[in-house]
């Protein structure tokens, strides 16, 4: 734990019994910092692993909040219902469609940005601390912003400017909904990639690159085969981490379509079955499949952090 | 000031032609991106005839009368709630964070690798995956629509955040100077509260705005588990939905306030936000 030397026993000061191990290395009771790490994990615990507990056995029962009375095990029904509907995979395809797209478009958008940033420029502290304003917009107020002062059929600014460049003016949500639940989350999380593949370009050593530059390699050269790989494990962050994010995304497209039109994904379909249909068992399996999902990308995710940190060193 | 003009120095000396047009499209970029927000709060500044007039008005006349019928709609109560569910659930979480992060660097309990993925593993599930048993524990205790509950829901969602970011901070403390404190008899509590948390004041600072942000920006428990007496402002908002633009401007309004606080936090913590946003692994 420590580089630094360990004092000699008779140095040592007399206010806690102090042991040595056989190295002459101190030992500090684990108490102490256990002590100090459970309330974390209880509150961990209770707060999101008794709730998912909870709803896996929800996911077993026949249960309605309409029909109370009907409720009892019902085994594996309720996935067998899920499954043989239509509902879950044209709510999968809408999550892959949003969610991919959104994902690979802001993390384009987000290099672009990062490689733009990554130069010397006049105000170019105000130019990135305005580029993340997107992602701290709280995202309903955001949405609410798209969908009516730039949206809106009657009096949208996109009205005017298609009209201006002589095209019909369109409802933007309603007439294309996943077009604009993509811009929107785009516009949204583009800031976030730009601020991961920002750190990444800036750690990327200057010397090799001008080192590069010197034997003759040119910009282009330089950008895909020194830059690119350099920035393969920012990327790889900042898909799983996006892709996780967005997986999880309710309010921008409950807001601009309430699902209507191929954007229903899983949490605004999870949220119809519970809230709408009170149908308690089905919403749960639904729930249940959706944090299975998950599970995927955060694995991959943790994966990639934790091979970060071991090249980091860990003290 | 001589900052200013040596760093205009070198940037006069860096022009070039590409160099200028490249300069030029990144803030005509910038622009594009801050627009549909600056769109919005110019809104808020306009009468509601010059908020929904076609083609719409970039600029007019400016008055402040939708901020006075944002607070005649009730806006108080909602500003009230989000404030206590963010700020006190940020206060509860850093309580619990940093000591849980103590732990896991600079006194390592063993197998801290592993209570580490657990607490990050559970920030993972949607929040609508567990809507479902939450919504009915609650109603049975019948403490729906409680802005106590909705704050402390929102440990669970930013404790993890929280103590990897801490721990990222935390490792970056000289081990001299803890030697140092131990052997002048420092205890774990005055380790900590003297020795660490001076110097990793400033991360902290930047982990609890990070956290605030999250938890003023949540709407999806707040939406489901709140009605009326404990509704925050993201669903407040999402109320306006229904106007068909008659209010166009009060909303502005109402938006303009809300975001406000966060952008302001979120512009301060910038430096260290890329940190918080990959849970410590990137500096």
């Amino acid at each position: 734990m420590s580089k630094v030397q360990a004092p000699d026993k008779k140095d040592a000061p007399k206010v806690e019994k102090i042991r040595y191990d056989k190295n002459g290395k101190r030992v500090r009771s684990l108490a102490v910092p256990r002590s100090l790490l459970w309330p974390a994990l209880v509150a961990a615990i209770v707060l999101t692993q008794i709730p998912f507990l909870a709803t896996v056995y929800f996911s077993t029962q026949r249960w309605n909040l309409l029909r109370p009375d009907d409720r009892g095990f019902a085994g594996f029904d309720n996935y067998a219902k899920v499954f043989s509907g239509s509902e879950l995979y044209s709510s999968l395809e809408a999550t892959f469609v949003i969610t991919g797209t959104s994902v690979l478009l802001s993390l384009v958008f987000g290099l672009g940005l990062a490689l733009l940033l990554n130069r010397t420029f006049f105000g170019r502290g105000v130019a990135r601390t305005l580029l993340i304003t997107p992602f701290l917009v709280m995202p309903a107020a955001a949405s609410l912003a798209w969908k009516w002062n730039l949206m809106d059929a009657n009096f949208g600014l996109f009205r005017w400017v298609m009209n201006s460049l002589g095209f019909d003016a369109i409802q933007w949500n309603t007439d294309v909904p996943i077009i604009s639940v993509i811009l929107v989350l785009v516009w949204q999380f583009m800031p976030f990639m730009m601020l991961i593949l920002l750190a990444g370009l800036q750690s990327q050593d200057s010397d090799i690159l001008e080192a590069a530059a010197l034997d003759g390699a040119g910009k282009i050269k330089i950008f895909f085969l020194m830059t690119i790989p350099h920035l393969r494990q920012y990327i790889e962050i900042g898909v799983l981490l996006g892709t996780i994010l967005l997986l999880a995304t309710f309010d921008p497209i409950f807001i601009l379509t309430g699902g209507s039109g191929g954007t229903k994904t899983l949490p605004v379909l999870l949220y119809e079955k519970a809230f709408i249909a009170l149908e308690v068992g089905q919403a749960a399996a639904y729930g249940v499949i959706t944090v299975i999902l998950t599970i995927i990308f955060a694995t991959l995710l943790l994966r990639t952090v934790f091979r970060i940190f071991s090249q980091q060193g860990v003290r | 000031m001589n900052n200013l003009k040596a760093s205009f120095k070198s940037w006069r000396r860096s022009v070039t032609l590409g160099g200028s047009l490249l300069t030029i499209l990144t803030w005509v970029i910038v622009v594009i991106v801050v627009f549909p927000i600056l769109f919005m709060v110019l809104t808020a500044f306009k009468t509601e005839t010059d908020a929904a007039a076609f083609p719409p008005k970039i600029f007019a006349p400016v008055t402040f009368e939708n901020f006075e019928s944002v607070f005649d709609r009730g806006f108080a109560p909602f500003l009230i709630n989000s404030i206590i569910a963010s700020v006190g659930s940020t206060i509860l979480v850093m309580a619990l964070a940093i000591p849980a992060a103590y732990a896991l660097t600079i006194r390592p309990i063993l197998r801290w690798r592993d209570a580490l993925f657990f607490l990050i593993s559970t920030r993972f599930m949607p929040f609508a995956a567990v809507v479902i048993p939450l919504y009915l524990l609650l109603s049975t205790l019948d403490i729906l629509d409680n802005v106590g509950v909705l704050m402390i829901l929102y440990i669970g969602m930013n404790l993890p955040i929280a103590v990897w970011m801490m721990r990222s901070f935390l490792e970056e403390v000289p081990v001299e100077i803890l030697e140092a404190a131990r052997l002048d008899g420092a205890n774990v509590r005055k380790e900590i509260i003297r020795v660490v948390m001076p110097i990793v004041a400033p991360g902290t600072a930047a982990a609890a705005l990070i956290v605030f942000i999250f938890a003023w920006n949540e709407y999806f428990l707040a939406f489901n588990l709140t009605a009326n007496t404990a509704r925050t402002l993201p669903p407040f908002l999402g109320g306006f939905v229904d106007a068909r633009g008659q209010f166009l401007a009060t909303l502005s309004a109402a938006a303009t306030l809300s975001i406000t606080p966060v952008v302001i936090a979120g512009w301060l913590a910038q430096k260290r936000l890329v940190r918080g946003l990959s849970m410590g692994a990137l500096k």
